[in-house]
């Protein structure tokens, strides 16, 4: 049910970006899905991709800063409406949600959603009762 | 004209040979003082095996030993002082090394030698009674403020203790008031000219006329930007709180190097790792003795600052010998604001907050027209590392308070990539100073 996120910390200069990238592409890891949070001095690249854990060994090799978390990736019909219906009921559960991204897949007919949240297993549960489909890590590092 | 613009003249004029006689004198009752009443001072000449009767002239005084501000600290807090708390009428401490303050003292002798060094300062950038001195150097611990405060008043001038900030209420009541001189550090000079342009005061319209700005380095370059932008004469005045506090040393309107107040503090240029004692011109560590001082007795001691002095006649009359603005540190404090910043204590907080490496760097900028600004960079290590922003967010603000805290300066804190702070053999470089300070 879960899917590993990688995290790395980028300094606002140029060149960084393009150093992770090309790790990743050196070991033929795959992105699927990313995005970034940053400040005025630095950014948070926050990374899902075909192979978390060689992700990780092969970002740390080149002496970046890396984390794993788990994250809920959520397939949503795409259509108006779809995101708002699952994000009503983490809100009647009183379940925050710290950030959020989304992606779509080559057969374009379903949104996918990545939650980061503090309450993973109870949310998961309230969406899976909701009628949601959670894909799991193996669906989502093969997409 | 220019005897109106000198506050003692038989002190401040006197001839060569009866002022080194007048040193000497006070050079050997100074340290009979320091021996008989303070136990550090007399262990110190016991194991260097000099004797009070053997300081008979300034010829003598090559014979002391050295005192830096870590014998301040190992006699903290009163153990340096050489009378009983009862005839100490004032304390004032600054940032030492290791987190402890220097802790300095003025008998009631003592503050009228202060004030009297601050009336020579002021009288010789032409302030009388009838001026309106605006004092933004800040009161309490800090000897800026009182120091300057007490000084103009004793000239008779109307002081104005505005103390630090609050920038747009200095313009106002410089503009109601009519304030002619001004004093303040030489960067908060150019925040308040940048201010004036933004609230579109016109300097050359206001009364102000002569600026006293110290308590940090600065150099000829931020004295035209000053003269300038505010329409003043800008002149560097210099002090410790050790020595005594701002009134060391100034400068009369020739704006050629501090003349200083070498009646009462006598100055020596050393090289910082010989400690041998360098001619005129050389540049060296500036070290001093104190002449007079009753409370707090300074022997040879180490500033840390690096000048010259230099002995030519000054047009002005004063006979006391000039130095050069200071240009550097023989040690690796920072001044920033007027603070003491030593490295080793934003060390010590960031050993105490979990998951912080011990590499950091502390760069010190002066930005055009604002004030001088800390950042401190701070590698972000894996246990400190985490994907969501509040959360490094939080570790910035924690390493921040604690620092502000140990500091009493604000600064701002920079997460930045593992292993990204240069790296050396040996002693690690901690600061890069941004600051064109010139030479």
């Amino acid at each position: 049910m879960r899917v590993s996120q990688i995290s790395v910390f980028l300094e606002n200069k140029s060149g960084r970006l393009a150093e992770v990238t090309r790790a990743l592409a050196d070991r033929g890891i795959n992105i699927r899905a990313l995005c970034i949070a940053e400040t005025i001095d630095y950014g948070v690249l926050r990374l899902i991709v075909s192979d978390p854990a060689a992700a990780t060994a092969v970002l740390g090799e080149r002496g970046f800063t890396v984390t794993e978390t788990e994250v809920l990736v959520l397939e949503i019909p795409d259509r108006p409406g779809g995101l708002a219906e699952a994000i009503a009921r983490l809100a009647d559960r009183g379940i925050n949600i710290e950030y959020i991204y989304a992606f779509v897949t080559k057969s374009g007919e379903n949104a996918n959603v990545v939650f980061r949240l503090e309450q993973v297993d109870q949310a998961a549960s309230v969406l899976a009762d909701a009628g949601f489909r959670i894909l799991a890590g193996e669906d989502v590092y093969r997409l | 004209m220019a005897d109106a613009c000198i506050w003692d003249k038989p002190a401040e004029c006197m001839a060569a040979q009866d002022l080194r006689r007048l040193q000497g004198e006070r050079l050997s009752q100074t340290v009979r003082h320091a021996y008989d009443n303070v136990p550090a001072y007399r262990k110190k000449l016991d194991e260097a095996g000099v004797a009070p009767g053997d300081i008979a002239s300034l010829d003598d005084l090559p014979k002391l030993p050295f005192t830096t501000k870590d014998d301040l600290r190992d006699n903290y807090p009163f153990d340096m002082f050489a009378v009983p708390m009862e005839q100490v009428v004032r304390i004032h401490a600054s940032s030492g090394t290791t987190g402890k303050q220097t802790v300095v003292a003025y008998t009631r002798d003592d503050l009228d030698l202060w004030a009297e060094v601050i009336a020579r300062t002021l009288a010789a950038g032409g302030v009388q009674a009838r001026d309106l001195v605006q004092n933004s150097y800040g009161y309490g611990l800090f000897t800026g403020g009182l120091g300057l405060h007490y000084g103009a008043e004793k000239i008779g001038a109307s002081v104005i203790p505005t103390s630090g900030g609050q920038t747009k209420r200095q313009i106002q009541i410089m503009q109601d008031f009519g304030s002619t001189a001004l004093c303040c550090t030489p960067s908060y000079a150019l925040v308040i000219a940048e201010t004036m342009r933004d609230l579109g005061v016109d300097p050359a319209a206001l009364p102000l006329r002569v600026g006293f700005f110290g308590a940090e380095p600065w150099s000829e370059q931020m004295r035209s930007d000053i003269e300038d932008q505010l329409q003043v004469d800008a002149l560097d005045i210099y002090g410790l709180s050790e020595v005594i506090g701002p009134g060391v040393a100034y400068e009369c309107l020739e704006k050629a190097g501090m003349h200083v107040c070498e009646d009462h503090f006598y100055p020596e240029i050393i090289n910082p790792d010989t400690g041998q004692v360098l001619g005129p011109g050389e540049r060296g560590e500036l070290v001093f003795t104190s002449l007079t001082k009753q409370a707090l007795p300074l022997l040879r001691y180490r500033t840390r600052d690096l000048t010259s002095l230099d002995d030519p006649p000054c047009p002005c009359g004063r006979t006391h010998r000039r130095m050069d603005h200071v240009t550097g540190r023989s040690d690796d404090m920072l001044i920033i604001r007027g603070v003491n910043v030593f490295p080793s204590q934003i060390e010590g907080v960031l050993m105490g907050i979990e998951g912080t490496s011990p590499h950091y760097l502390l760069v010190v900028d002066r930005k055009y027209g604002k004030l001088d600004q800390l950042e401190v960079w701070v590698e972000v290590s894996p246990d400190l590392f985490s994907d969501e922003m509040k959360r490094l967010e939080a570790v910035e603000a924690k390493v921040r308070a604690e620092i502000e805290s140990v500091l009493g300066l604000s600064v701002r804190v920079k997460l930045v990539e593992p292993k990204s702070i240069p790296r050396s053999e040996g002693k690690a470089k901690r600061v890069v100073d941004r600051r064109d300070l010139g030479q």
